[in-house]
């Protein structure tokens, strides 16, 4: 299933948030979304999610959805979102208890998702004992368990320390280059966005608009061999958005 | 530079006893701010204070007239026992409160939530419920007479209305407190709105609602005496009444510490249900 923005404005009010935003992403792709603070690429993840109305514009669907897909667009939050009073596995459960699964076909995706990503032996473990790195694991296993056609990844490493978010970047290569998936992922992290990215685009400050949409085709699991043309791209997106980063920092919040 | 940099390590661990003598620790100055519980300290600090007034009782330190010793207290408690009558008071008295506590923190945490969900319900309820909180429900006895009887009815109404509008508050509170990010999770993955309110909405709302029951508890037991007022045979707050009222005060003593041991029951109860259901919290 692809998925095609047509021409998307956002407005709170008088706040105009998005501007003509039209984009594209295909089958197991991962498509990383950068720009200055406050310009709104949660609102466009809220909106591609269908949590939010656009103003303008509309979020279509290019071919069906996969026969065992549960949940289509799946989040992964930056707070990872867990329910502090549900276990690892209680947490997972609740993504899957509305689609009406037998016991036995629940237990064998929660074990299976858990063993995906590492996690079987926190099973039982409250959300409250478990480090950040751990807390998002366990939100991808609960994303992965619905079998999502697209994830929408909003900042999903930023609570995290650094060491903790290279060795998650480095589980979302290896779950890419396993089972691929497709992604929309919104970071600050320009180091984030050149190792996982396919697609960068790069939005504007506040309204939001598309500067730029740089690509970049070496394969997700061979990207750590070409540091130096990594770091090139990153510069290239840093000269970018440096000026409109500075601009947006610059300007009063409710302005 | 290195180098340099080496040689002046070196020189310093060397050096590192002080040359001149006022070398000390930083003084200390974090800690406190911290109270753990300390077993032991509360029976002492009880049995201590009986002890005392016991002391002064019997040394006339403290005049019977102005208070009973607590001996007399005891005999009075002792009376009451062996006449048997213990039971019919609590268990009257037990009825009215947990008929009245129990309706009245139902229906209350379903308006709150009703409040706490619905734009409508919080638009028309909320203020209704900031307008009578406040009014004493003793003053609205003699209405509550006329409307439910003179019977168990009114009694039970003064300790449902009593606990209901706290009780209101404090859920919606709670409520309103659920992190919307959770909310907002939950509706991404599909959840339907009854799942949302019921397996997000009120687990998160849960701690508030028990700390709500926790005061509700304890305004049923103060409105107890008050519901006892409306002609009762029976029940801990009639007999406190008699006792007062024929200043029998080693009876009023007793009876009050029979209204202040449900009361720490209570509290024990709402602490182990906290423990139960909230041992998700940090
Ligand atoms: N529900 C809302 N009502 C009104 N204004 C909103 C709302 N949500 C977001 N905004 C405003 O819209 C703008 C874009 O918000 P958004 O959260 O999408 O930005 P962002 O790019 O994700 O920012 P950040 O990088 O800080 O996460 C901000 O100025 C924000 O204040
Ligand atoms: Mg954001």
């Amino acid at each position: 299933m692809d998925l095609h923005l047509e021409a998307i404005s956002h407005d709170y009010g008088d706040l105009s948030v998005l501007k003509n935003i039209s984009l594209d992403i295909h089958h197991k792709e991962i498509v990383c979304i950068v720009g200055p603070s406050g310009c709104g690429k949660s609102t466009l993840l809220r909106i591609i999610g269908g949590l939010e109305l656009p103003t303008a514009g509309n979020v279509l669907q290019l071919g069906n959805v996969p026969a065992d897909t549960l949940n289509p667009l799946t989040y992964i939050f930056q707070d990872f979102a867990l329910l502090p009073w549900r276990t690892v596995k209680g947490n997972i459960a609740l993504a899957l208890e509305e689609h009406g699964l037998s016991a036995a076909e629940m237990d064998a995706t929660i074990s299976d998702v858990l063993a995906r990503t590492k996690l079987s032996e926190f099973a039982d473990a409250l959300p409250r004992q478990l480090s950040g790195g751990m807390k998002q694991r366990v939100a991808i296993a609960r994303a992965l368990s619905v079998k999502p056609a697209i994830m929408l990844m909003d900042e999903p490493l930023s609570a995290l320390d650094s060491q903790t978010r290279e060795l998650l970047m480095d589980d979302l290569v290896d779950l890419w280059v396993r089972e691929g998936f497709t992604a929309f992922y919104v970071t600050h992290n320009l180091a984030e966005a050149v190792r996982l990215g396919h697609k960068i685009v790069v939005l504007s400050r506040r309204p939001g608009e598309i500067r730029d949409i740089v690509s970049i085709d070496i394969p997700l699991n061979e990207r750590s061999a070409f540091a130096h043309d990594l770091e090139t791209k990153q510069k290239q997106l840093w000269d970018m958005m440096r000026e409109e980063a500075l601009a947006a920092d610059q300007e009063l919040i409710d302005g | 530079m290195d180098k340099a940099a080496t040689t002046q390590t070196t020189k310093s661990i060397q050096n590192n006893a002080p040359d001149n003598f006022s070398a000390r620790p930083v003084p200390f100055r974090g800690g406190g701010f911290q109270p753990k519980p300390i077993r032991g300290v509360a029976p002492f600090v009880f049995i201590g204070l009986i002890a005392f007034w016991e002391f002064g009782s019997q040394t006339g330190f403290i005049s019977s007239l102005v208070l009973p010793a607590p001996s007399e207290a005891f005999q009075a408690f002792r009376e009451l026992i062996e006449s048997g009558m213990l039971l019919i008071h609590l268990s009257a008295s037990m009825q009215r409160l947990l008929i009245g506590w129990i309706c009245g923190t139902t229906l209350g945490i379903i308006v709150g939530l009703m409040i706490g969900l619905s734009s409508i319900a919080r638009a028309g309820l909320s203020p209704l419920v900031s307008a009578i909180f406040p009014i004493p429900k003793i003053a609205l006895l003699p209405l509550f007479i006329i409307w439910f009887g003179i019977g168990e009815g009114s009694k039970v109404a003064t300790i449902l209305f009593g606990t209901f509008f706290p009780t209101v508050i404090t859920t919606y509170g709670g409520v309103d407190n659920v992190d919307r990010n959770l909310i907002r999770m939950g509706q991404s993955f599909g959840l339907s709105w009854s799942s949302i309110v019921k397996k997000i909405i009120f687990p998160g709302a849960l701690p508030a609602i028990l700390s709500g029951c926790r005061i509700s508890g304890s305004i049923a037991i103060i409105l107890l005496v008050a519901a006892e007022m409306i002609g009762a045979e029976f029940g801990i707050g009639a007999y406190i009444l008699l006792a007062g009222s024929l200043f029998a005060t080693d009876q009023l003593i007793a009876g009050v510490a029979i209204l202040s041991t449900m009361g720490l029951c209570f509290a024990w109860l709402i602490g182990r249900a906290e423990k139960y259901f909230l041992n998700w919290r940090t």
